[in-house]
């Protein structure tokens, strides 16, 4: 414990912003701390609070320092790291596991390719590490409702481009640093772009217009293109011709 | 009669805007909402009215709107020569605006967003409780020439009602306090980023303003391993050509270019108003600083409401210079009479 402690850190982001966090890079222990101190804080109901969130391997905290001051704030959070073993959290409740058919490489996965060279796999290999790796959401965020999920085997720790793709369609599937993301909306980015879903992150005007939560577990289903265009042509959930089962 | 506003013509950037969809960090949703949030208080004060109802944000670009019902209007913002039938009327402050008459509204002669509140709020449907246009996700899109805006009910009284405004409209000094990144910089980059006179470059949006500036780049040690983490508006990032990027209400949840601090919320407006060219300072201040200058922020805003007083209008200051504006739309030599004017009326 007092070796880890060591790792976590509390950061200002601004005058009205703190991050808590559990490990400098990626590791599933990090994250599914940053997921349970999340709803430990949620529970705690600090007046001041005002909205948490979380990322890879942090919890952010947006409150109001009027109300509740920066030192009071530090030494809560400093208590509450201290309560237990963050790092051994168990993953929150109610999550689901998705299978959401995806095209990979060709001309709807682009880079696939390239990225596959990059993990040193041939193209057999890369589809199955892609299709058979049962991946979780890490975090959602950047644009609405989008999920980064991880990780993929060791191999896929590649890196981002130092040239941007100058758009990528929503939905498509890329690939860096052993995570996968499902695009929001069309986008530039230096992920590879390896494939292609008909999923929509992000749904204004449904019930559900952030279907994936972190936690949530993923398996990309491998189909044909002509496969993803019948799903377009019929499919007006959002879903994509992806499944959703309750994990508990 | 259906209580509305019709857009008779538009420029682009024109969207309804209240305080934003709070709450939503956790879903990769920023807030958004009024680019210049003072000024949606102001406007809520001239009607005496909550201050999260929905008005309508012009970028710069001016527009005529028709009243399709008995309305009361505030004019905020970034200054605009306005008139209603073609009489001049003051900025900052309420009006009457009977129904068919037309409000025609010019360019704002200095700062990029003015509003147009209307008593009631604009009523479109609320999403995620705010009805606030988000362009950068495609929640809602720019108002467009030819629609009916809905207005609320009104139930709010009186017209004619004035406010002193803080200039917060060509630049300035702002305050800023360390974000995630701020100690993997340089101390001699922080001082130097004090130091530096930077002008507000034209890119930039609703999302982030880009600064322009004369010198060596900026850069954070170790910045290629870092982890995207949650952002805040007000966060100057430093992007990966070295220069600094503040990001405003609309910005991505999360990013991974290293921040070097972090704009406090009261300044936050100056450089969302802030034009290409003008001038924009950086200045550490300490935290108990930082935190009085909030105090006093969140002070004004509650007090603005007691800040209304009678407008009372002189007709020989007023009408010529904005009616000359407004015909040629373009900052004039007069620019100090004339911002001096819409503040003192």
């Amino acid at each position: 414990m007092a070796e880890a402690d060591r790792a976590f850190r509390i950061r200002d982001i601004g005058l009205t912003g703190k991050l808590v966090s559990f490990a400098d890079g990626l590791s599933d222990s990090a994250n599914r701390a940053a997921l349970a101190f999340r709803a430990a804080v949620e529970e705690e109901r600090w007046e001041g609070i005002e909205e948490t969130a979380t990322t890879l391997v942090s919890v952010f905290l947006r409150f109001d320092p009027l109300t509740l001051d920066h030192d009071s704030l530090d030494a809560r959070i400093a208590a509450l790291l201290d309560r237990e073993d963050w790092l051994a959290a168990p993953l929150p409740r109610g999550r689901a596991h998705w299978r959401i058919p995806t095209v990979i490489g060709g001309s709807y996965g682009p880079q696939f390719l390239e990225a596959a060279s990059c993990a040193g796999v041939d193209a057999g290999q890369a589809r199955r590490d892609i299709a058979e790796t049962r991946l979780r959401v890490l975090t959602v965020g950047f644009a609405p409702g989008q999920p980064y999920m991880g990780e993929l085997p060791d191999r896929w720790n590649i890196p981002r481009m130092s040239r941007l793709n100058p758009q990528v369609p929503g939905g498509s599937l890329v690939t860096a640093i052993r995570q996968l993301i499902i695009f929001a909306g069309p986008a530039p980015t230096g992920w590879r772009h390896v494939g292609q879903t008909a999923f929509e992150c992000f749904r204004p005007g449904s019930e559900r217009p952030f279907p994936l939560s972190p936690g949530d577990e993923v398996t990309f289903r491998e189909i044909t293109g002509e496969e993803l265009e019948d799903i377009r042509g019929t499919d007006r959930s959002g879903n994509g011709g992806a499944t959703r089962e309750d994990l508990e | 009669m259906t209580r509305s506003l019709h857009i008779l013509q538009c420029g682009p950037g024109v969207t309804v805007q209240d305080t934003g969809r709070i709450g939503r960090l956790d879903n990769g949703l920023s807030a958004g909402g009024a680019a210049d949030l003072l000024a949606l208080h102001e406007g809520a004060a001239l009607l005496g009215q909550p201050s999260g109802l929905a008005a309508l944000e012009l970028a710069g670009t001016g527009g005529m709107f028709e009243a399709a019902a008995d309305l009361r209007i505030a004019l905020t913002g970034a200054p605009t020569p306005v008139s209603v039938d073609g009489e001049s009327v003051t900025f900052n402050a309420s009006h009457s605006l009977k129904r068919g008459q037309t409000l025609a509204f010019g360019h704002a002669v200095r700062g990029n967003y003015s509003y147009i509140h209307v008593g009631g709020g604009i009523d479109t449907l609320p999403f995620l409780d705010s009805r606030s246009t988000h362009l950068a996700t495609g929640i809602g899109e720019p108002v467009k020439a030819g629609s009916l805006l809905p207005v609320a009910e009104d139930s709010g009284v009186g017209t004619g009602l004035a406010l002193d405004v803080p200039n917060r409209f060509s630049g300035g000094i702002l305050r800023i306090v360390p974000s995630v990144q701020t100690d993997q910089f340089d101390i001699r980059m922080l001082e130097r980023l004090q130091e530096t006179q930077f002008t507000r470059d034209p890119r930039g949006n609703r999302m982030g303003a880009k600064l322009a500036y004369e010198g060596p780049r900026f850069s954070a040690e170790r910045q290629l391993d870092i982890l995207s983490e949650s952002v805040v508006p007000g966060d100057i990032q430093i992007v990966g050509d070295g220069m600094p990027y503040v990001l405003l209400g609309e910005c991505q949840t999360t990013g991974g270019y290293p921040r070097i601090g972090t704009v406090i919320p009261p300044d936050i407006p100056l450089i969302a108003q802030a034009r290409p060219g003008d001038s924009i300072q950086f200045r550490f201040v300490g935290r108990d600083e930082a935190i009085a200058g909030y105090r006093s922020y969140r002070s004004q805003l509650e007090a603005l409401p007691n800040a209304v007083r009678p407008l009372v209008r002189d007709p020989h200051d007023i009408p010529d210079l904005l009616a000359y504006q407004l015909i040629g739309g373009a900052v004039t030599g007069n620019e100090e009479d004339s911002d001096e004017t819409l503040h003192r009326s």
